[in-house]
């Protein structure tokens, strides 16, 4: 009797959730993948014939240029979250439990905030004219402020500022879960400090890193706004050719051949992080 | 046999200003099996990670071997660890995880190889060692976790818990294993479990821990036989409790109203004088069901009755109530043996077999204690 009636609803969910997925992920990225083998179009912005063009142009040096710094920047921004973030989540794991709930917390606040009114905020510490600037001449550290907005630094700053939650919460996720049991058995069998790290403790948080990396490196390439208001003119992001190309130069299948170039690097990172968690088989050993 | 291996002197740990350990003194023969036994709670866990290094303790100091290791990590102690829940690591092979202890010795690759082969051989995992633990079943990751431990050849084996999570089919099994592990390597084991019959059936000497403090130190034998206190009879194994009065004081005799039935004992090893309230333990297979015509014993009647395959377990409630456990073998020559339920009976037993104990000062009365059963 109970099984008939769950049917019907565990059907519907479902129905639902491949619905979703289908109509609002999949069709829209089939559009993007259509999109980047077409022509540009004046008019109707795309048209026929089908070609590649739009991805020889990714090899452009130009634009391989705006790739590999952008690259650049986003790889630096996430060895500082892993940076911060790795003996970050150590600490917060091994806080009470009341404590982890406030951190985590405080973690979580600032996303109640628009990225892009923090990403301003950061602007006015940074300005010639800014927080940062009147404080040190102010304490007569220097003369003259620093030139740190529009510079890459700027950028890394706000990117590090904005993702590095993204960094913690899975790796602390990982910490939560290695058992002390093990550390201590490592110790027990003549391992100090240092081989415990390396042979215990990063290889079993290995999934957590590779999470972490994943949900910063390519938002580190997207996040357009922030390379705009703190970046200048040198210092674009990946996102800022794609932005660019669907609403100022209103070439869309260069710009989805763009996007389509993240969604495989994002393919690339999950596939590492499937083989790093298999590894591990079931997580743990269980008892 | 004789020589102490490791020992504690005075050791003192609390957490969070609640004492765990008090005062304790503990040696540790070479070569011998002892086990820590207690309640959860009783410091048994906390004594056994003071001497692995995992906890140091507020006072006192442990000498391993003529070492003192009070303040040495564990990394640099000889001995090593069994873990409750094995804690292997779950991200290399079953030979990484026994070869684990030998790499970080730095030894040679050749002498790892076959340390660790001779190591999984002896504990009958030979072809496993391309698995990963979770591919393992509980005993047979229990067996690595040991492998892990025994290949460093430690001076002490510290088994926590090691079979608490195992079934009771392969819990014997792993017990039978154990002791014979333990012949066969010389090393002295420490083992913790809250389980009083494997306690009894592993070890050479128990120590019996509550609330910190040894209660009593003996061979199995001592703790079943000659309980040093309450806790210690009621903890190990099952015990009938009367309440006596000692009436007069013979020549290395006592006599003792026991419910009004008198009996001349043999004088207990502690000060006794005449008047004196006494507790008499008897273990339920000293307790001989009589027929209601004998000529001595306390007259009762039989509640329940449990066949337990080799023995018949009896529950008996005295005419004051008294609830005495009564376990016998077979003897198919006595015809009074299959008694029914709510049969008149006699409960005696054989002179000589009784325990007796003092009345602490600070114990409920006498009356309150009885019937009552670990």
């Amino acid at each position: 009797m109970l099984k008939v009636r769950q049917q019907p609803f565990k059907t519907a969910v479902l129905a639902l959730v491949w619905g979703w997925l289908l109509v609002l992920v999949l069709a829209p990225n089939l559009l993007v993948v259509g999109t980047s083998v077409l022509t540009r179009d004046a008019g109707s912005f795309i048209a026929l014939p089908v070609n590649l063009d739009s991805y020889r142009r990714l090899l452009d040096p130009l634009y391989l240029d705006v790739f590999l710094h952008s690259l650049y920047m986003a790889s630096v921004t996430t060895l500082c979250c892993l940076l911060i973030g790795y003996p970050f989540a150590w600490a917060l794991s091994r806080l009470t439990k009341p404590r982890q709930t406030l951190l985590i917390f405080l973690l979580i606040v600032p996303f109640w905030t628009n990225s892009l009114v923090r990403t301003y905020a950061l602007k006015l510490l940074l300005a010639t004219n800014g927080l940062i600037n009147n404080a040190l001449i102010g304490l007569g550290l220097i003369d003259e402020p620093l030139q740190m907005l529009y510079t890459e630094g700027a950028v890394i700053v706000g990117l590090v500022y904005l993702l590095l939650p993204f960094m913690i919460l899975p790796l602390y996720s990982v910490f939560e879960d290695l058992r002390r049991e093990l550390l201590m058995a490592s110790h027990d069998l003549g391992a100090g400090k240092l081989p415990t790290f390396i042979h215990v403790v990063v290889p079993l948080t290995l999934p957590g890193v590779i999470a972490g990396v994943m949900l910063v490196l390519l938002p580190a390439m997207g996040l357009f706004f922030v390379a705009d208001i703190l970046g200048g003119s040198r210092n674009l992001l990946v996102g800022n050719v794609i932005k660019n190309q669907f609403l100022d130069a209103r070439d869309w299948p260069f710009g989805a051949a763009a996007s389509i170039l993240l969604t495989v690097a994002m393919a690339v990172l999950l596939l590492a992080h499937k083989l790093s968690e298999r590894r591990l088989g079931n997580g743990e050993s269980k008892p | 046999m004789n020589q102490t291996l490791l020992s504690l002197r005075n050791v003192s740990k609390s957490f969070d200003g609640k004492s765990v350990l008090d005062a304790l003194d503990l040696d540790i023969r070479d070569g011998e099996f002892i086990t820590l036994l207690g309640p959860s709670g009783c410091g048994k866990t906390t004594l056994l990670r003071l001497m692995a290094g995992f906890e140091h303790p507020d006072d006192g100091s442990l000498t391993l071997a003529g070492t003192d290791i009070t303040h040495t990590l564990p990394e640099h102690r000889p001995l090593n660890t069994v873990f409750q829940h094995y804690a292997l690591f779950p991200h290399m092979t079953v030979f990484d995880n026994v070869a684990y202890g030998l790499k970080m010795e730095k030894r040679p690759k050749d002498e790892i190889r076959q340390r660790v082969d001779e190591a999984l051989a002896m504990v009958q995992l030979g072809d496993f060692a391309r698995r990963k633990p979770h591919q393992l079943s509980g005993g047979q990751q229990q067996r690595v976790a040991i492998a892990r431990a025994v290949v460093k050849r430690p001076k002490l084996l510290l088994l926590d818990e090691p079979l608490s999570a195992l079934d009771y089919k392969l819990r014997r099994t792993m017990q039978v294993e154990l002791k014979r592990l333990q012949r066969e390597l010389g090393i002295t084991f420490v083992f913790v479990t809250h389980d009083q019959e494997e306690a009894l059936s592993m070890s050479d000497r128990v120590v019996v821990l509550k609330d910190g403090l040894i209660q009593q130190l003996g061979t199995p034998r001592e703790i079943y036989e000659r309980p040093a206190n309450l806790f210690t009879a009621r903890f190990v194994g099952e015990t009938n409790l009367f309440p006596g009065k000692l009436e007069r004081l013979g020549d290395g005799t006592i006599t003792v109203d026991v419910l009004g039935v008198h009996r001349t004992l043999r004088r207990p090893s502690f000060p006794v004088c005449e008047g004196q309230a006494v507790h008499v333990l008897l273990r339920p297979e000293d307790i001989r069901v009589l027929a209601p015509d004998a000529d001595h014993g306390l007259a009762g009647k039989v509640v329940e009755r449990n066949y337990k395959g080799s023995t018949l377990d009896s529950v008996i409630h005295l005419a004051d109530g008294t609830e005495v456990l009564a376990s016998e073998f077979f003897d198919e020559d006595d015809p009074m043996f299959d008694y029914r339920l709510g049969e008149p009976v006699k409960v005696s037993w054989v002179d000589g077999w009784e325990w007796l104990l003092p009345v602490e000062p600070d114990e409920l009365p006498a009356g309150a204690e009885l019937a009552v059963n670990a």
